[in-house]
């Protein structure tokens, strides 16, 4: 695996530049593309902002994959499981409970934290191809799940379930398309700096120790089931956050919207991005919300067959996904910079 | 009577001879929404042409070459259709994502034909709250013929429940101490069968079903659900599937020698892909209800509006199959959309769409069965709503009793 190598900082995209300026070029690209995702939309018709905002939404579920599996080396195909969980189970608190959007999205994140964690421990005893089939089986598992006449009640079965959106609150006057845009936008900005703290605390040294070797990891003195179990339900919580607010920029849940090709995709927008590289999240969301409508474009009928030539095509040029073009184009610009 | 006043008038001067032509211009004013011009009317679309569901995508390729068609005719009016038609995968995040596209960056005048029920469920709410038409939505949910509550949605074809309930009815006539086992497909479509099969029941329900099997489309074979349902002893066998599972239960059923009467959903009434592949021989006495012609069958070979179904496949629509009734389908849900814009005229507005939609009055379309008519009305948005029963004989459907009404009746 090339991350093998992959530092902390490396990680969370905040290598401090050998030099003295505070002003390095990774925070300045960073502060620049926060600035465009604040200010662009402004500009945007409200159907592009809501393509906008399933963006953020996938980014922050990619995001929380990279923390699984890019630092602490797990793989895992079924985030969709854990992103539905948390979608329905903001639907569900919202419509049969009355419980404010602000309050259950994180309730919801909380939920997918416990699940995360629980599964976490039988995941301890697989590996490899061993553990992506484990969580593979959760993602086919849990559209049929939803679907059951058990919990019809909840879920509303096959028919799904509609949940209000939220309007801009203290009479602010901006679309609500707008508001939800902000309120994503907020959220992923606060899992983005927790997951860059995490990944450069102690707690993220030790992650990476075990993803590199965990024997050398567990003779350091790292608790390997805890911090493994811990790195699930993180991921799964913040995967479970997003799912919330996928319930609310939709206005709808249902068995259909999750399914294992949805895990697949959050898993190839990992790839996409850069495997272990938080900010490539952003690029592999939009990768997997916009590159199907253009091979849709191209043709109808084999929209999956040019969606395939696309991967393939990146996979080969860019193995590292949006972060090898990323480390390129910085390599460039110290060169220019140093020039002058 | 606009030809009696501007003759009238013609007669008194020259001076007065210009106001009438204003007034005539007046009268023959043309009011467009967005979407519709002179020249052009634009229709959107979703369909499944990815994905689980991609089967349904040819009912989209249908629609666009009969649009073709009607086109290269001269249009509607006078006016082109442009028919713009994107992928949502079967997934209702993107199709509210494709439709959000069509109304907003596309500017449709109206959504036409979007297929499944999540998707429509998914994008009602907005296409509502735009009042952009939803029309002729492809699914058989019930919910779709609900003018108070959602003036700009409107279904087509009849919807399934009412067909599990004519069954029903027919078994309690025809078999009343019948032993009934049901395979079901595990989605909103199969659930929706059995639950007005169950609700033609009524309290005998109970009693009468001694089995039930899901099955998911995931599966490659549903054999095993068909000896689970034989050893359950029962004389009456409801098949909800789609066409490849419901040929394999026909089939397998005749293999292990179990005999029962059997209903077919209408889904599956394909001789083509259904009975064929089944066997003749197997499918003999099975019963189903009907609305279209199915174009495998030996008795339509003569019909007037079957010689123009095959007369457009030959020339906009050679790579489609005529064995599938969602080829069918299209093109008869299209005919239904043509005749609405012909009745709006010049007045191409979203609410005089809608209000068009729900004033048809036994419009006839060439592959719908001989009395079967749509009809709508300010508070029926259920255009098809009567089938009637067959039977299979020989290597054709044997249509019997009356055409039977299919409304919603809860």
């Amino acid at each position: 695996m090339s991350t093998a190598q992959d530092t902390s900082a490396d990680i969370a995209g905040t290598r401090p530049a050998a030099g003295k300026s505070i002003l390095t070029v990774p925070l300045v690209a960073s502060l620049a593309t926060l600035g465009l995702l604040i200010v662009v939309p402004l500009f945007l018709k409200n159907f592009v902002v809501f393509q906008l905002t399933m963006i953020v939404i996938y980014a922050i579920a990619i995001l929380s994959l990279n923390i699984l599996t890019g630092a602490s080396g797990q793989v895992s195909l079924g985030h969709s499981a854990f992103f539905a969980v948390g979608a329905y189970a903001t639907g569900i608190m919202m419509e049969h409970a009355n419980v404010p959007y602000l309050l259950a999205i994180p309730i919801a994140g909380v939920i997918c934290f416990v699940i995360g964690f629980l599964f976490g421990f039988p995941a301890l005893r697989l590996k490899g191809v061993y553990l992506a089939l484990a969580t593979f089986a959760l993602a086919v598992a849990a559209p049929p799940l939803f679907k059951l006449g058990t919990f019809e009640h909840w879920t509303g079965g096959v028919q799904g379930l509609l949940v209000t959106k939220p309007e801009p609150p203290f009479g602010l006057d901006i679309s609500q398309d707008r508001y939800v845009y902000y309120l994503s936008l907020t959220i992923a900005l606060i899992i983005y700096l927790l997951s860059v703290n995490l990944l450069n605390s102690r707690s993220g040294r030790a992650l990476m120790a075990i993803r590199d070797n965990e024997i050398a990891a567990s003779s350091m003195g790292v608790d390997l089931a805890l911090y493994k179990t811990l790195a699930f339900g993180i991921s799964a919580g913040f995967t479970g956050i997003a799912g919330a607010l996928g319930a609310i920029t939709v206005a709808y849940v249902a068995p259909d919207a999750y399914t294992f090709n949805f895990a697949i995709a959050l898993f190839l927008g990992m790839v996409i991005g850069g495997v272990g590289w938080l900010p490539g999240s952003l690029a592999g969301a939009a990768f997997i919300v916009f590159v199907p409508n253009i091979a849709e474009g191209i043709s109808k009928g084999l929209s999956y067959a040019v969606f395939g030539v696309f991967i393939f095509a990146v996979i080969f040029l860019l193995p590292n996904g949006a972060r090898q073009l990323a480390y390129y184009l910085y390599a460039q610009i110290k060169k220019l910079v140093s020039r002058f | 009577m606009s030809i009696k006043v501007r003759s009238r008038l013609a007669a008194l001067s020259a001076a007065t001879l210009a106001v009438t032509m204003m007034s005539g211009a007046a009268f023959a004013q043309k009011k467009y929404d967005t979407g519709a011009t002179d020249t052009e009317i634009k229709i959107g679309n979703i369909m499944p042409y990815s994905g689980p569901a991609s089967a349904y995508g040819v009912i989209g390729k249908t629609i666009d070459a009969y649009f073709k068609k009607i086109n290269a005719e001269g249009g509607i009016n006078g006016r082109k259709i442009s028919f713009i038609s994107y992928d949502d995968g079967y997934s209702p995040p993107k199709a509210v994502e494709q439709v959000r596209k069509l109304v907003e960056s596309d500017e449709v005048l109206l959504v036409f034909d979007p297929l499944g029920t999540p998707s429509n469920t998914a994008i009602q709410k907005y296409l509502n709250q735009k009042k952009v038409p939803q029309l002729f939505v492809a699914t058989g949910a019930t919910k779709w013929n609900d003018p108070k509550s959602f003036p700009w949605t409107m279904g087509w074809q009849p919807n399934y429940q009412t067909e599990g309930q004519i069954y029903a009815k027919y078994v309690l006539k025809e078999k009343p101490n019948a032993k009934i086992a049901v395979l079901y497909q595990n989605d909103d479509y199969g659930k929706d069968y059995l639950k007005g099969f169950k609700d033609g029941l009524g309290a005998k329900a109970a009693s009468m079903i001694v089995a039930e099997s899901s099955y998911e489309v995931s599966e490659p074979t549903i054999d095993s659900h068909i000896v689970k349902l034989k050893s359950s002893g029962a004389d009456v066998f409801f098949n909800i599937a789609t066409p490849k599972f419901a040929a394999q239960a026909i089939k397998k059923a005749a293999e292990i020698d179990w005999k029962p009467m059997q209903f077919l959903n209408n889904v599956s009434a394909s001789i083509g892909s259904v009975i064929k592949p089944a066997g003749f021989e197997n499918a003999q006495g099975i019963i189903s209800a009907a609305y279209l012609k199915d174009a495998t069958d030996q008795q339509w070979k003569n019909d007037a509006g079957m010689k123009r179904f095959d007369e457009f496949l030959a020339k906009y629509f050679p790579e489609g199959n005529r064995i599938d009734l969602n080829v069918i389908f299209g093109y008869s849900v299209s005919q239904t959309m043509v005749q609405v814009l012909k009745q709006a005229g010049d007045n191409l507005t979203r609410a005089n769409v809608m209000k068009e939609a729900a004033s048809l009055k036994d419009l006839e379309l060439d592959l719908l069965l001989p009395g079967i008519k749509i009809n709508t009305g300010p508070t029926d948005f259920a255009p098809i709503s009567s089938v009637q029963l067959m039977r299979f004989k020989g290597d054709t459907w044997e249509r019997f009793g009356d055409v039977l009404s299919a409304d919603a009746t809860n």
